[in-house]
Formats: C-alpha cells, structure tokens, sequence
C-alpha cells in the first residue's frame, strides 16, 4: 500500500478494520473520539463485520468488551482519561478473567482541573490492573502496536488483555506519514482467533468470573504474575515476526545513544522522539547524552533497563504524571530496577508535560545539563511557573 | 401463561442445579428454575454481583449447568448485552450455527439502584436479552440495606425503625413502569408463586425478539423477617394486597393477569395491606396506633397506583 498522510487515531481505525474483529464495543471521549467515528464509518460502509456496539458509558463498554471475549470474540476498545478512569472497576476484571482484549488509550490527563490535553495521567493509573501496556512514540508505531497487540494478547501463554497507548493530540490528532501494510498482510500475520473454553460453547457449559476465598485469590494473582513472565518472550516472538512482513524493527526497550552515553534519560510515548532531538543538540556540544524508551511498560522490563542504565554517571526519569506526595509513578519502578545493575548510577525524577504543557527541545536539553552539572533535585518539576 | 403442562416442566433439563449456598427458603433459585424452564433452546446466563451470585458460583464450585457470567455489580445487563453481541458477530461470521438465548440476572440494588444505567442502555440498544430482576426489596447480600425498591416503611438496617423515623419514608421507583416507557418489546411483573403465570411471560421474554424485563418479587426470609416456609405465602400475598400487581407490557399495551387481572374483574378480593404488614417482622412497628395514619396513606398510595395500573390495561 502508499504511504499515507494520517493521523494516530485514523490510523489505529484502520488497523482495526484490517484486523476486522468481532465485536466492539466503545463511548466517545476526546481524544480517542476520531478512532470509533472512522471505525463506525468502515461499519457502516460494510469493511468490517463487526458488532459494533455504541453503549452509554466506557463502564459498559469494557464490561460488553469483557463479556464478548469471554464468550469468545475477538474484542476491541478505545478510550482517554475520564473513560479509562470510569471502566477502572472492570481493569483488574477483565485481566482476572483472562479475557485477551485489545484498548487503545489516546493518552489524557485526568480530571480535576478538568483538561482534555495529554500526558500519562490515565494509563498510570491503571498499571496495577494486570493489564499489558505498551507505547507509541508516533503514528507509525501506533499503528504497528495495533496490528502487534492481539497476537501478544491472544497467546495462549499469555491470555491478558492490552493497553495501546498513543499522546492524546501529539498522536492522535497530528498528521504524519505513515506506511501501512497490505490487507492481506495483516490479515495473515493477526490470524484466526481460538478462544479458550468460551462462553458461547454452551455444549461445554463453563463459569467465567467467580468468587474466591483467601484460599484461591492469591493464587489467581499470581497465575496472573506468571503470564507477565510468558508475555516477554512472546512479545520477542511478535516483535521479530513483525519485523519479516513490515520491515520495521521493535524492542521492548528503544535505546538511542545509550551505550556510550554517561547521561540516559527514561521515557515513555512521543516524548522520546523530543529527547532524541535533544541528545542529538548535546552530543554536538560534546555531552554524551541518551534516551531510552520502555516501549513495554507491562510487563515492566527491569532486567533491560538495569542493563542499559550500568555504570552511567546519572540517570533521568521522566514522568508525564505525578503521585502526589511521592513522585512520578516511573520513578520508583526505574529505580527498583537499577537495584540489577553492577554500579548503579544516582536517579532524579523529572515530572514534565502535565496536561498538555509543551516540554522544548531546550528544555530537555536542560535535563541532561541539569544531570552533568549535578544541579538535579530528586523530583524536579519542569515548566512551573509559580 | 406457561405453554407446558407441570409434568412435561419437572422432566426438563436442570440449568440450575441444587447444592448452591442461597438461605433456606429464599425464592432466587425458585424463580431462576422456573426462568430457565422457559425456553428449550441453548441459554447463556449472566449474573449481576449479589447473593445469587456469590451462592451459585464460589470457586472452585458452581452450580450451573449452562454457560454463566459474571462480572461486577452494577452492569448485570452490560455483561449480558456483551455476551448477545459477541453470539450476533459469531452467527453472521457462521462461526456459530444454534439459535440461542440469553438471560441477565440482578437483584434490586443491581437493577433499580447501581445498575439501572447500563440496564436502560441496554433496552435502548436493542439487544436480545431478557433482563430478570430478582427483587427482594434491599440490599440482602450486604445485610439488608435499603434499596430504591424497598417499600414504604419497611425497616432495614440503614433504614431502621426508630423512635423517630417510620422506617424507610420513602416509596419505592416504580422500575417495571420506567422500563415500559423505554417501549421495548416485552416487560412484565411475575411473583414466583404462580409458576404458571411466571414461566408464560417469560416464554413471551424470550421470543419477543429483542430487549425484555422481568420484574420478579422475591420473598427473603431474613431480610423482610418471616419463617422461611412461607415464601410463597408471602409472594402471594404481594400479589393479593396489590403490592406486587401481576401484568405486563406487549406491543405497547398494558394487560393485567392472574390473580390481579381476577381482583380487577371483581372475581376475588383485594386485601387491605395491613395484611401484608402483619405478615413480617420488617413492617411490624407500623402496626400500633401512632403508625395508623401511616399505614393509612400507604392504603392509599396503594390504591391510587392499582387504579392508574387498571385506567392502562383498559387503554
């Protein structure tokens, strides 16, 4: 197919339409808002055979996507922010009951001050949930995810449902080039869909969703803990066959400039394509500078990361939300991380971009200068005007 | 009314089966058993959280031999909607070639209260569902709560009689009226001692094509305070006092049946609702002399809604 001039959320459409699943079932909310108006567009023109069901809430929503793959339908989703925040009762449900669904996230901040704009308000506050989680840093890869994450999702190793993620507006709405694969192509590479033991069997009548005792619930959490574990070398496997039909590379963490680099920062989402123009600047300057991205935010890929992050001189994590009285929620979890690396190098938080504040290449710049001057506080808030 | 002779009925297939964990002589099972008689065709059950819920399924146990759902509290119907649109998709793929049907569960905190949204978007949808509230009339699994369906001065336990307050002051919604007025095929009130009545609306429940709605009254012994023997009494006596009417709602119009359709031809009597009152320990502190006036506009609110309920059947 030619290249197109798309944005993220047309895009994320269109993988589902060349995905074609079987049911899904959405709520409107800014800005995830253009993904279900182009998808009910492709129902309504007849591409897809899809039962798209338009519900009165995302609590309903993710509660029909959640019955419809237990009774074994390919299921999909999107959502933002106050969405993600109303569908939380049904998270930890939909992940227990081991229902392989697929929501994109348009990535927004959470009320209150209400504010439509993004950063990674809604999505941290679901990553306890069980749910796998990966990142878009542009168009392209979010329409890559989307094709990647139900064939990581359905493995019968792995069986948990998937959170995609692309930057409200920085990747929803913006217009990039974006080369898409054949139908054919993503149809093959997607595959059938197997449900295990589905509702809709009723010849082999079975009980999804009930209650357990102190004697049965850890263990159902930890059956959930083990299928994290299978997800990496699955999403390896994904990854790898991905790169055959598309030609492009992914890694369940980006590195850019990170092996000789002295300073590495950690990010998530578009901002890495930022911090890769701001390392670019510095490595110019003489300051070696590098960026990486957990491109896989679940399972939380700790090994990796204290791998990349041996023996630098500083380390920079960068938060696009905030846990009030703690810190930015990656923070901690880098942190825990570096506990696998030789010489583990001193971390300081940066919380940056809440609710849509617009971070500069300058300003990330400063990050790095920040770390080789030894000017950085523990959590430093960037952009405040106090 | 039921299609079916009683013994053909006994010889069914048991979708639920004994051996669950609801109170002796609660009516949810009952009720369930008589539902799931209704129809002979494959059927896929969801469950609302609630006491039938946490009775039939706790791990590793269940109690169903049909296909069952469950997932949270306030969205009985959303799950079962998910089910219905996964079934639709599947059959116009041809992944799946039987006709089906499908049935929600939810008490009356998960339907009148919690889960009355995703209930109403549900009918609104369309789905073909049939949606069955087993009422009781509080909040049981949690301990006897008072819920938007909970009758005018009963006492619960965050409505409770006191030395001031009557009990609950309030009257309950009137859920079966509220669902009729979103016009969907079927809708209809059932008391589980007239199984007759009961399994002959759900038949029409689960033929109608789209959306239907079960409004079940559910004697509980240990919420409302009587012997457990006498559940069927009591959900009789509903029916008698016009607390609970017998009708329902086909094709845009109300029609009254059983024994409330016999109370409005005159053929039996309607009994004042101080009977009701007597007959359980929740209403127990309206019958001395200073409640009189109380149970008096009761009477009458009683009155007022059984006439409306017979100007719409004769419309």
């Amino acid at each position: 197919m030619a290249d197109l001039a798309i944005n993220g959320d047309s895009a994320i459409a269109l993988a589902w339409k060349q995905i074609d699943p079987d049911v899904c079932a959405a709520y409107p909310i800014t800005p995830q808002t253009i993904i279900v108006e182009r998808f009910s567009d492709y129902v309504a023109d007849g591409d897809v055979g899809t039962e798209f069901v338009c519900v009165e809430s995302e609590h309903s929503a993710l509660t029909v996507c959640t019955a419809s793959g237990s009774a074994g339908a390919r299921t999909f989703t999107a959502t933002s922010s106050q969405g993600l925040a109303y569908m939380w009762e049904m998270l930890p449900i939909t992940s227990a009951m081991r229902v392989p669904l697929v929501m994109a996230v348009a990535n927004r901040a959470v009320s209150g001050p209400i504010n439509i704009h993004n950063d990674h308000g809604d999505v941290m506050s679901a990553r306890d949930t069980g749910w796998l989680s990966i990142f878009a840093e542009n168009v392209q890869e979010a329409y890559d995810c989307a094709i990647m994450a139900p064939r990581i999702a359905e493995h019968r190793d792995v069986q948990l449902p998937i959170l995609v993620n692309l930057d409200g507006f920085i990747l929803t709405h913006a217009i990039e080039r974006m080369t898409p694969l054949e139908d054919a192509v993503v149809k093959e590479f997607v595959g059938e869909y197997e449900p295990f033991m589905p509702l809709l069997d009723y010849k082999h009548p079975v009980s999804h969703g009930l209650m357990d005792g102190p004697e049965f619930y850890i263990e159902h959490k930890y059956q959930l803990v083990q299928a994290m574990e299978n997800a990496v070398p699955v999403i390896e496997k994904v990854f790898a066959d991905y790169e055959k039909v598309s030609g492009r590379k992914y890694n369940i963490v980006e590195e850019y400039m990170c092996k000789d680099a002295e300073y590495v920062a950690v990010v998530l989402g578009s901002a890495f394509g930022t911090m890769k123009a701001a390392v670019d600047e510095l490595r110019a300057k003489g300051i070696k500078a590098g960026v990486c991205m957990p491109r896989v935010f679940r399972p939380w890929p700790a090994d990796r990361l204290a791998k990349i992050l041996d023996g630098k001189k500083a380390v920079a994590v960068m938060d696009k939300h905030l846990s009030v009285g703690a810190y930015g929620p990656m923070f901690p979890e880098v942190a825990a991380a570096m506990q696998g690396c030789k010489k583990a190098p001193k971390a300081y938080d940066f919380v940056f971009g809440l609710g849509g504040k617009d971070t500069s290449v300058k300003e990330f710049e400063g990050v790095f200068e920040m770390l080789a001057a030894g000017k950085a506080k523990a959590v430093n808030f960037m952009g405040v005007e106090e | 009314m039921s299609t079916k002779p009683i013994k053909e009925l006994t010889n069914s297939e048991t979708r639920l089966t004994s051996g669950h964990r609801l109170c002796a002589g609660c009516l949810e099972s009952v009720i369930a058993r008589q539902v799931l008689l209704s129809t002979e065709k494959p059927v896929a059950v969801a469950s609302a959280t609630g006491c039938f819920e946490v009775s039939t399924t706790i791990f590793p146990f269940t109690a169903w031999n049909v296909p069952w759902i469950h997932t949270a509290f306030g969205n009985g119907a959303a799950t079962g909607a998910g089910v219905e649109a996964a079934y639709q998709a599947l059959r116009r793929k041809g992944r799946i070639k039987e006709d089906m049907r499908f049935v929600a569960f939810g008490g009356d905190g998960a339907t009148y209260d919690i889960g009355f949204q995703a209930l109403s978007g549900m009918i609104e949808r369309g789905h073909q569902l049939m949606y069955v509230c087993l009422n009781n009339e509080a909040y049981m699994n949690t301990g006897i709560q008072r819920s938007g369906a909970t009758g005018f001065g009963a006492s619960t336990t965050t409505s409770p009689a006191g030395s001031v307050v009557p009990g609950k002051t309030e009257y309950p919604k009137d859920l079966t009226m509220i669902i009729a007025a979103h016009d969907l095929p079927y809708a209809a009130q059932v008391s589980p001692h007239n199984w007759r009545d009961l399994i002959g609306k759900c038949e029409k429940g689960f033929e109608c094509g789209g959306p239907a709605f079960i409004n079940a009254l559910s004697p509980c012994p240990r919420g409302w305070r009587f012997s457990s023997e006498n559940g069927v009494a009591m959900a009789k006596l509903a029916v008698e006092t016009c607390v609970w009417p017998l009708y329902e709602y086909e094709n845009g119009k109300f029609f009254l049946t059983a024994e409330s359709k016999r109370i409005a031809d005159g053929v039996i009597e309607k009994k004042p609702v101080i009977e009701w009152f007597k007959a359980q320990g929740r209403y127990k502190h309206l019958l001395t002399e200073t409640n009189a006036p109380l149970v008096a506009k009761i009477q009458a609110e009683i009155d007022r809604k059984w006439a409306r309920l017979i100007a719409l059947s004769k419309i």
